[in-house]
């Protein structure tokens, strides 16, 4: 009974709202933006963090990341301790990862990098890569896949041969039509013998020592044994650039650390810190800690939602004030109809149930259009931008639940104004 | 105490308007009036007797401020807002000069609107309104809206609305005041149909051929009933 008589309220406020049908489209355009961009920028504030928080899961929350770091410039003269003028020798040291091996306590596995810039060669195809020196369980602690082939192995390491595992990609550059397997790569004056392809899951080397981007491909690595890194590139890398030179002794680049669990990450990462501090004269590396990462990405994800869900939330508001307003010249409009209603035995929250249902109907409708067209263009917008986009329901949810909630409130002045005029005058009215 | 054999009983009735602070306006000054089941009663009157504030008193739009006002035996005078709503839609059917047909409404949905405020099943009452269509010979456009139908035709959806919910009496105020004389006479007509089949009558007009018709015609004056005239005996209370 209750629930025919609102589907006939239903009913009538739709036929009310298709007379004006301009005004009723413009009115629902106010909630329909709203909706839509509580949608769509939810969507891509979850897909932004998404992003960034699969980036850090990768660089994996068990691990800690040390890098060495050039000193700043002043620390030149003191820390070029070498015997040679302009060499500047800085950086983690093979000592600093026994230390850390036996001391720290928690570490599964500590894993040293050598990361040097070359151009690698292959027949005529050249290309600048990095070419990592490293142990065996790189593969595991990375997470990197053997594609084809193997990894390198503990025989490589102690033989310090001239063996090389790449990444796919530069796989596919390299040899566009050859089998890379066996083949020998030409990396400065020294030939390697490919043993193997590895997928990466992430090349967190790419970011490069010194901390800035440099404009080079991804996925370009080469692995060799670290200890044939060390005898073939030496430790001192001089690098030529118009006309002068400069030489680093440095003897890794990186260092992973593999806690036991996350409980050990947490614990060891002041540990090192302290330890290295204490072994370092200067401040010539750095500690990544992904798992701190991870939260700081997640409590920014949370400042962003808020900002970006009350930019939305605003653009919700004005929605339902062009909807009050519209009631209210809808009620004056229809005052005459009003007075007949009450004359007919409307009681007050009858007139009041009837405008209510027609400003929520409004809404609703508003909402379900933005909700479809929320939906829409996340859709869009990671088309043509590279922008990772999240539709949550509960974003949906909350937009459609807004708008609902705008109509009844923003419906209720009007509705009530509307209930409360006196049915004479209402009926007198012109 | 009511008098249970009327319909209408009105007793002293009072209507003030405060202007402002400044001395109030008396537009009803102590009105007694009795009608009995199945009169046809007209009430006539200048501009300014009080005909109006008589009309929405009757009409249970107002209330009186002082006085009392039994409607069918109730006291309408003191009934909360809620109350008296429920009395306009059950015990009086209204026909408005100016028809008042909701314009969004077909001829049937317009007949219907007073059933919905009763919470009655308009389903339910579906063949009602259809008869009620036909009696007033417009069976034929049900679903036409009142912009498709002439002055005549639309007032006379507004007699079948004003029956719907079987009321004790039909107020009408000017029914034929937009109407031209032929289609003046037919809705009078009909209305004298109505109460030759029982109906209780109450028609507000200036125009003196129309409230001919009436039993009993009420000239009012100055916010009091100045004279009363018989045309031919109302039926008597049974």
């Amino acid at each position: 009974m209750i629930s025919y008589q609102l589907a006939s309220t239903v009913r009538l406020g739709i036929k009310s709202l298709l007379l004006h049908k301009l005004r009723s489209a413009l009115t629902m355009l106010g909630i329909i933006f709203g909706v839509c961009s509580v949608i769509a920028m939810l969507a891509i504030g979850e897909g932004a963090s998404f992003e960034a928080q699969e980036a850090i899961k990768k660089l994996g929350s068990n691990n800690i990341l040390l890098r060495s770091v050039k000193p700043p410039e002043q620390g030149r003269s003191q820390g070029g301790g070498g015997s040679r003028g302009s060499q500047l020798k800085y950086g983690l040291t093979y000592l600093d990862g026994a230390r850390l091996q036996t001391t720290i306590p928690g570490v599964l596995r500590v894993l040293p990098m050598r990361i040097i810039r070359e151009n690698v060669r292959f027949a005529r195809n050249e290309y600048p890569c990095q070419v990592i020196g490293t142990l065996p369980s790189y593969a595991d602690v990375s997470g990197a896949a053997v594609v084809r082939g193997r990894f390198l192995c503990h025989m490589d390491e102690q033989h310090k041969d001239n063996v090389c595992v790449i990444t796919t990609g530069l796989a596919q550059r390299l040899f566009p039509t050859d089998d890379p397997l066996d083949h020998s790569i030409k990396i400065d004056t020294f030939y390697y013998r490919v043993v193997g392809i590895v997928q990466e899951r992430s090349q967190p080397e790419q970011r490069s020592q010194s901390g800035k981007m440099e404009g080079q491909p991804l996925d370009n690595n080469v692995y060799i044994p670290l200890g044939t890194s060390r005898t073939r590139f030496g430790e001192v890398l001089v690098r030529r650039s118009a006309g002068s030179f400069e030489a680093e002794e440095v003897q890794l680049h990186q260092i992973t650390v593999q806690m036991r669990d996350t409980e050990a990450v947490e614990t060891a990462d002041p540990q090192i810190k302290s330890m290295l501090e204490h072994f370092h004269e200067q401040n010539d590396f750095e500690v990544i800690v992904p798992l701190q990462l991870l939260r700081q990405a997640e409590q920014t994800k949370r400042i962003f939602n808020i900002v970006l869900g009350s930019i939305a939330a605003i653009s919700l508001l004005v929605g339902g004030i062009g909807i009050m307003n519209i009631m209210l010249a809808n009620v004056t409009e229809r005052t005459r109809e009003i007075g007949v209603r009450r004359a007919l035995g409307a009681k007050r929250r009858d007139i009041t149930r009837q405008f209510l249902v027609e400003t929520v109907v409004l809404s609703v409708g508003g909402g379900l259009i933005g909700v479809v067209v929320g939906v829409i263009t996340p859709v869009v917008v990671s088309q043509l931008s590279d922008m990772k986009t999240i539709v949550t329901f509960w974003s949906v949810l909350l937009a459609f639940g807004i708008s609902g909630a705008v109509g009844i409130v923003f419906g209720l002045y009007p509705a009530r104004a509307a209930a409360r005029l006196d049915p004479i005058d209402a009926l007198r009215h012109e | 105490m009511p008098d249970e054999s009327a319909i209408i009983h009105i007793e002293g009735v009072e209507k003030r308007y405060a202007l402002g602070g400044e001395a109030d306006v008396l537009a009803l000054r102590g009105v007694h009036l009795k009608v009995h089941p199945g009169t046809y009663l007209a009430i006539m009157g200048p501009s300014g007797s009080g005909k109006s504030t008589m009309l929405n008193i009757l009409g249970c739009l107002d209330r009186p401020s002082s006085g009392s006002y039994w409607l069918g035996g109730e006291n309408v005078a003191t009934m909360p807002d809620d109350q008296l709503s429920e009395a306009r839609g059950l015990k009086i059917g209204f026909i408005f000069q100016s028809y008042n047909l909701i314009a969004q409404l077909t001829v049937i949905e317009n007949i219907q609107v007073p059933l919905l405020y009763q919470g009655r099943d308009v389903r339910l009452f579906h063949q009602r309104c259809v008869d009620l269509a036909k009696l007033v010979g417009l069976g034929e456009r049900l679903g036409h809206r009142p912009n498709q139908l002439s002055g005549g035709q639309q007032q006379r959806v507004a007699i079948a609305r004003s029956l719907v919910n079987d009321p004790l009496m039909i107020l009408a105020d000017e029914p034929t005041g937009n109407l031209d004389s032929r289609t003046g006479t037919e809705v009078l007509d009909l209305i004298d149909r109505l109460n030759a089949g029982g109906k209780t009558i109450v028609l507000v007009t200036h125009d003196e051929r129309v409230a001919a018709r009436a039993h009993r015609v009420v000239h009012m004056k100055d916010g009091l009933i100045d004279r009363e005239v018989v045309n031919r005996p109302p039926p008597m209370p049974s």
